[in-house]
């Protein structure tokens, strides 16, 4: 097992060497530079040129690269242009904020969709099924941005229930409170389809299960339903459901931009699109190979801990 | 059955954490004397010489002071630091008598020599603290050749030649002062560690949250009404707006003009100011049928611009008439009226001009600085100029890339192309964008290659005269015969609006863009 991962986490470099080529020529073939989009109105060729080079971009493509490449393997990231601070201090707090909201909105959609399935499953054409599948259809065809304005429109602004936006109040206690008055919506948004999602394939997979023979033999021993339902079937079915979960994850966290930017959440959704359109280059490249690298290492995690849920798949 | 139960016990649970969510404290309202205001992003640095954007000179107008600053309502230069000054003869020579007593926010004192520190830091390669850099609006002050402390509380600037909206780039934001010491000790962190001599001193600055300034009591010009303002940066407009009507924030800035409505009645102000803004479509004289200038005009006939601003931007905007915006009141010529929206005229000048349904390629951008809302202002001036028999096909880009492709000169690429720009001073406009040696090759941002040789003494002439009136009359001068020969169509002036809560008393904009809230109070 041990080797196994080793072998999965060597596997994983050759992968970030290529995404840090290719994020960085993208960088570079888009159109605008970060002198013009600092300079706006002012941005004469010769005052483009000059802040260039004090930003130290009129080296060569490839030297830039490398120096780039050289500095990050040593932990620096280098500074963005646009807002002034080192790339790595931007990232790390951002992507804190991205990981509060997508993992609450990862625990919702795992633990809802799940269930939903299961009951759907278990009560297959039954009432809680059909209700439970047009809810879900509903879920999934509504944008979660969309959902997103439309919950402040109601919650926010009509009934203020909770705050429209931002991550934590402007005055008073941060605690874990005033955390969950700015969290529930945009976590609630943004899991919506993944939940949708996880619960239509649970239900399939749960319907598979349920026809195999050791259930019914089970049944036959007498187990209780719950724990045919539970116990024997939800866990055979999760084989199916863990890899479903793996790519929710990604989902989850590529779906934050949106949500990020309609709740104004802090995090590096947000930074990346703000980053993208300021063509600070620094931040984007910085920010695009570390959400990679943890989208690579979450890879790894759940085909590990699938391998360890099924003795069958080779290590 | 037994499955039942366990769904309805998840049911309870969920219910109960429902209520509990619900039970926490609803939004609280914002606390009397902290005012709170929604930015469109976060700044970049809270270093005056660091930063080009209006998001950022919000704030630091309300940390820093300059020399000079505008007078209250007008683009004129008043006193701030210095109480006085005098200009040599020659245009080349500016003495600053600075005010006595003032002290930065870190308690060091204000002098001539922190005065010298400033433009030093900023002008000179060598200078121990240039690292702190890039200063990408130094160029501001290019002409200047030396600064020196005469004594405590007199500073001489020495210009390479005469240059007349030195005093007024003295006001813009690139010229406010910054303590030397804070500078010193922070190095390249002061962006984030700032200290003026300003109304309010910093506070705290929690990234991507807020910015917190806090009044400063010892203030020179009377400590301000209010306890602390907080700048919150929220980048999404409709998140922005949403935040006003659910109370979380006590101001907003640039809201669209679409949610105005929103807005009516007594629980909010609408507050509005025109400001040295205009906004064009840059021609092509250099090939293509905008080389005829009845073709120029026709195209100047053609445009509903009353239109524009009405329907379009929901009356954030007036109709412009040339070149120069009315906000620079002493330099405006009264006596220039808008083309007026006159299609048969528009169709007759292309009848004479001998031209019959002239192909136009038009750049449009996606929305940028100063742009308003470009699409639609883009889609209706197609319909438009169709309507008068031009034939156009409208080019879109994202704003970075547009320009990149419209500053290096529109020759072989488009014969039109929106452009919006906001100034401090009359000079800068038409001399960086309608001299002939502002052609994009010279490095300027004439794009559409105008050349006038009357247009170019005027404005070489009205940057040396030292005397206002003087310079008044030439820019009127040159308005007139910029508008004659219509190297643009001139669309609008933008009125830059703000809504405030009721709680808020005192509030103006300025015409000058920034927002000062010295004066402001909240109930």
């Amino acid at each position: 097992m041990t080797r196994y991962i080793l072998k999965r986490l060597l596997s994983a470099i050759p992968v970030l060497l290529g995404l840090s080529v290719i994020v960085f020529a993208i960088m570079a073939l888009i159109p605008g530079d970060p002198a013009t989009a600092i300079l706006g109105s002012f941005a004469t060729p010769e005052n483009v040129e000059k802040l260039n080079r004090d930003l130290g971009l009129d080296k060569p493509l490839v030297q830039q690269y490398f120096i780039w490449l050289g500095n990050m393997l040593q932990g620096d990231f280098g500074r963005s242009f646009a807002l002034n601070r080192p790339v790595l201090d931007e990232v790390l707090e951002r992507f804190n904020a991205t990981l509060i909201l997508a993992g609450t909105a990862f625990v919702l959609c795992s633990i809802l969709g799940i269930a939903a399935g299961v009951v759907s499953a278990a009560r297959q054409y039954g009432l809680a099924d059909k209700a439970i599948t047009f809810v879900v259809l509903l879920g999934i065809s509504i944008p979660s941005f969309f959902l997103g304005m439309m919950m402040i429109l109601t919650f926010a602004v009509t009934l203020r229930w909770f705050p429209a936006s931002g991550m934590w109040p402007i005055y008073g206690d941060r605690d874990l409170w005033a955390l969950l008055d700015h969290l529930t919506m945009p976590a609630l948004a943004l899991s919506l389809v993944a939940t949708g999602v996880i619960a239509r394939l649970s239900r399939s997979a749960m319907l598979e299960v349920l026809r195999q023979d050791f259930i019914r033999t089970a049944r036959a021993k007498g187990v209780r339903e719950r724990g045919v339902i539970w116990r024997h079937a939800l866990r055979a079915a999760m084989v199916s459901i863990i890899p479903v979960l793996g790519i929710q994850a990604g989902f989850v966290l590529s779906g934050a931009v949106y949500i990020e930017v309609v709740f104004q959440w802090p995090g590096i959704g947000r930074m990346l699109v703000d980053a993208i359109l300021r063509r600070d280059i620094l931040l984007v490249q910085g920010g695009v190979v570390i959400v990679a690298a943890c989208y690579v290492l979450f890879n790894i995690v759940v085909d590990v801990a699938q391998s360890l849920l099924d003795p069958r798949i080779k290590t | 059955m037994t499955f039942l139960t366990l769904t309805r016990r998840m049911v309870l649970a969920g219910s109960a954490a429902l209520a509990m969510a619900l039970a926490a404290p609803a939004t609280a309202q914002t606390p009397p004397g902290v005012l709170v205001v929604g930015q469109v992003a976060e700044p970049k640095a809270l270093d005056p010489h660091a930063v080009t954007a209006v998001n950022d000179f919000r704030i630091l107008m309300n940390v820093y002071d300059g020399l000079v600053r505008y007078a209250s309502g007008t683009l004129e230069v008043e006193p701030a630091l210095a109480t006085d000054w005098t200009i040599s003869e020659d245009g080349t020579e500016y003495t600053f008598s600075l005010r006595e007593g003032v002290s930065f926010h870190d308690g060091t004192p204000f002098n001539a020599e922190a005065v010298v520190f400033n433009f030093e830091r900023m002008l000179n390669e060598d200078h121990p603290y240039h690292d702190t850099g890039p200063f990408p609006l130094s160029f501001f002050f290019s002409s200047v050749e030396s600064v020196e402390a005469v004594d405590d509380l007199t500073v001489k600037f020495t210009l390479s030649g005469p240059y007349a909206p030195f005093l007024s780039n003295l006001a813009y934001p690139t010229g406010l002062i910054v303590s030397p010491a804070a500078v010193m000790e922070h190095g390249a962190e002061f962006g984030r560690n700032p200290s003026g001599t300003g109304p309010f001193t910093f506070g705290e600055w929690r990234s991507n949250e807020a910015v917190v300034v806090e009044a400063n009591a010892d203030y020179w010009d009377g400590a301000p009404e209010l306890q602390a303002v907080v700048f919150r940066p929220i980048t999404d407009a409709n998140t922005r707006v949403a935040e006003m009507l659910s109370g979380g924030i006590d101001m907003m800035v640039e809201v669209p003009p679409v949610a105005l409505s929103e807005f009516e009645g007594d629980a909010f102000e609408i507050v509005e100011q025109a400001g040295p803004h205009v906004w064009f479509l840059i021609l092509n004289l250099k090939e293509g049928p905008f080389a005829e200038q009845a073709v120029r005009q026709a195209a100047n006939y053609a445009i509903n611009k009353t239109a524009l601003v009405e329907e379009v931007l929901e009356g954030t905007a007036e109709v412009a008439a040339g070149p120069t915006p009315p906000a620079f009141a002493w330099a405006y010529n009264e006596e220039l009226e808008p083309y007026p929206y006159d299609p048969d005229r528009a169709r007759a000048l292309l009848e004479e001009a001998g031209v019959e349904t002239p192909e136009i390629t038009f750049f449009v951008t996606e929305g940028g600085s100063g742009m308003l809302d470009p699409v639609a202002m883009g889609t209706a001036i197609q319909a438009d100029l169709e309507a008068v028999g031009f034939d156009v096909t409208i080019e879109t880009y994202e704003w970075n890339t547009f320009l990149g492709e419209v500053n290096p000169g529109l020759e072989g690429k488009a014969d039109a192309a929106q452009m919006a720009w906001m100034t401090n001073d009359p000079d800068t406009l038409p001399y960086l964008a309608l001299r002939t040696d502002a052609w994009p090759d010279q490095g300027g941002f004439n794009s559409g290659y105008y050349s006038n040789p009357e247009v170019d003494t005027l404005l070489e002439q009205a940057r040396v005269a030292t005397d206002q009136d003087e310079r008044a009359r030439l820019y009127k001068e040159m308005q007139t015969i910029v508008q004659e020969d219509a190297p643009w169509v001139f669309v609008a002036n933008w009125k830059q609006n703000a809504v405030t809560s009721d709680r808020v008393e005192n509030f103006a904009l300025e015409p000058s863009f920034f927002l000062l809230l010295d004066d402001v109070v909240k109930n």
